[in-house]
């Protein structure tokens, strides 16, 4: 489990480095999303996967003897989640509107640096 | 005056609720204005007083939800916090004042002043974190406010700019994210304290230096660090100038507020990276000022300035000792200050010339010999010409570098001074000494506003002249507070108790 994961984290990584090196600026932002996603998976891969072990003592006991689940990683996904749809909310209307005023996909073509 | 531990949450809270209130009058901008400058004055009346009470080297913290400290989120407020905190505040109001006066209502009908309050709360926000993972949460709040400030208004230029901004702000988000996993991975901890603690411990110091590069790639974009400032330049000069102001003064110091708080507490033991810091904050001195020189749009500069700036704070950071330190703080202040009040005042220029292109400027001094005095203050306190600002940050850099044998820096720091003031000169010459050209005469936008708004426009500049000459002359009691910073910065066992041991 922890090799297939290890396996698709570096793709995913791979891939969204592959698409924000690109001209199009909607590979971009398909990249950056890949990439966000990467990171989350990541941190679930570092955080020591346990399958089926809740972090919950039972009634009898007052601690957890047994391996159990970080909660923490979760709520660190759970978060980087909902953050990231949000920022890439934002970035996918940018675009758009991006495309739409300055009149290209191209990120060549959009040169600010003086005026 | 004693502040009690849990009221250190409010600088977060007074701009939420300052905002929240702002959303109630979102068709009212007339209303949203006043609500914004006091929310800023609100937050500036309780921050001086925080800051008054840990002067003397105090730590404050909270729990939130009373969970013990490894577990639960952590806030922290030191010296160097409830420094920044009051920085903020006063940029804010500076800012708010200005944008009230000169942000056009097309802008400020699509919830600009609302904006503003959530960007001062991630900012207050990042400053009183205790918990890593937290500092992302508010590095977030401040990218996604800052996104939206600057694409208000819709310009070409402006979404191009902002196009730049906001990949590069993923990029680092992102790098920030696997920096966080990674060191939670081999850790077990996301408490800044309980980090410090066990980093000493860990055996893998490979992988150690490893995330210390991530965090210096993720806050280096942040900050424009070079090689990783291209976006700044890019983008800086293209929203309104309150904005811009706003982000010149605040936005990259947070990426070097970052550096300073995770650095000191986790990675400082390791020379190679205060090397690396040292090496590539010299770059970034020069360069910065060698691209402030080749610009001609106004705004173009004082972005290159910036990032020629950031050079000596990092720089400061890099050699880590005491009174290096205590320069990069101080030199962050007097920055934070000195780089808002350049915006403004290149938004006054445009507003009565109607360009920030200095070849097209001209004859400012003939139209405006006092108003030109004291743009000329807050223009020459970045170079550092004593009693200015700027002087005695330098001097504390200078005498730290040459203290450890730094002489790389030394030269790196003078010739940077050299070609920033060179940059003003150039500045200066052509808007303000030059005779103005008949031909263009563009409408003075300044001149036909009241007198009292006018007045207005101008008391967030000169305040912050004022205020930019007194850190000058009152150089000594700022010496004393960037010391007690730097101690606790070089000494961290003071943090880690007082976030660790605290049982109340």
């Amino acid at each position: 489990m922890e090799l297939l994961l290890a396996i698709c984290i570096g793709l995913l990584y791979a891939a969204g480095i592959f698409l924000i090196l690109q001209r199009s600026l909607v590979r971009l932002i398909i990249g950056l999303i890949l990439l966000g996603n990467g990171a989350n998976m990541l941190i679930f891969l570092l955080g020591r996967i346990t399958k089926g072990k809740p972090p919950i003592i039972p009634e009898e006991l007052d601690v957890l003897l047994d391996v159990y689940a970080d909660p923490i990683p979760q709520a660190l996904i759970l978060t980087a989640i909902v953050i990231s749809f949000g920022l890439q909310a934002f970035a996918i209307i940018l675009v758009k509107r991006a495309y739409r005023v300055v009149n290209t996909d191209d990120l060549d073509q959009m040169n600010t640096h003086e005026n | 005056m004693m502040i009690p531990s849990n009221a250190i949450i409010l600088p977060i809270l007074i701009p939420l609720v300052a905002a929240v209130i702002l959303l109630f009058f979102w068709y009212l901008p007339r209303v949203q204005r006043w609500i914004g400058v006091a929310g800023h004055a609100a937050l500036l009346l309780f921050s001086a007083p925080l800051l008054y009470s840990v002067k003397d080297g105090s730590i404050l913290t909270m729990q939130a939800g009373e969970w013990a400290a490894p577990y639960g989120i952590t806030f922290v407020v030191d010296a160097l916090s409830a420094l920044m905190i009051l920085l903020t505040s006063i940029v804010g109001l500076a800012v708010g004042l200005y944008s009230a006066i000169s942000i056009e209502s097309r802008r400020t009908s699509f919830g600009f002043f609302p904006l503003i309050q959530f960007l001062i709360m991630g900012l207050t926000g990042s400053f009183i974190a205790g918990d890593i993972f937290n500092l992302y949460v508010w590095f977030e709040v401040i990218i996604i406010a800052s996104f939206a400030l600057i694409t208000l208004g819709g310009e070409k230029a402006q979404l191009a700019g902002a196009m730049k901004y906001v990949t590069l702000n993923l990029i680092a988000s992102v790098i920030f994210l696997t920096a966080i996993a990674i060191l939670y991975g081999i850790l077990g901890s996301l408490n800044l304290a309980d980090l410090a603690e066990k980093v000493v411990e860990s055996q893998q110091r490979g992988l150690i230096n490893t995330i210390a590069v991530l965090f210096l790639v993720a806050f280096g974009i942040k900050s424009a660090l070079f090689p990783l400032y291209f976006w700044l330049p890019d983008s800086y000069h293209t929203p309104p100038a309150a904005v811009s102001a706003i982000f010149g003064g605040l936005l990259t110091k947070v990426g070097v507020y970052a550096f300073i708080r995770i650095f000191s507490l986790l990675f400082m033991s390791d020379p190679f990276i205060g090397n690396l810091l040292i090496i590539l904050a010299v770059i970034t001195m020069i360069i910065g000022a060698i691209g402030a020189l080749n610009a001609n749009n106004m705004r173009l500069i004082f972005s290159y300035l910036i990032i020629s700036h950031i050079g000596f704070m990092l720089g400061g950071l890099g050699m880590f000792s005491k009174i290096a330190l205590a320069g990069a703080v101080f030199y962050m202040t007097h920055d934070i200050i000195a780089k808002t009040n350049l915006f403004l005042i290149s938004g006054l220029i445009h507003n009565v010339k109607g360009s920030y292109q200095i070849k097209k400027l001209g004859g400012l001094f003939n139209d405006y010999p006092l108003l030109s005095f004291v743009l000329a203050i807050a223009m020459f306190s970045v170079v550092g010409i004593p009693p200015l600002s700027g002087f005695w940050p330098k001097v504390l850099l200078l005498k730290g570098a040459v203290e450890s044998e730094n002489y790389f820096i030394v030269g790196g720091i003078l010739l940077a001074s050299f070609l920033t003031l060179w940059a003003m000169v150039r500045i200066w010459a052509e808007a303000f000494w030059k005779p103005q050209k008949a031909l263009d005469k563009a409408i003075n936008r300044f001149k036909q506003r009241s007198i009292k708004r006018r007045g207005l426009m101008l008391t967030s500049i000169v305040g912050l002249a004022i205020l930019s000459i007194s850190l000058g002359l009152g150089w000594s009691s700022m010496v004393d507070l960037c010391s007690i910073i730097a101690d606790q910065l070089v000494d961290t066992q003071a943090y880690i108790d007082a976030v660790l041991k605290n049982e109340s």
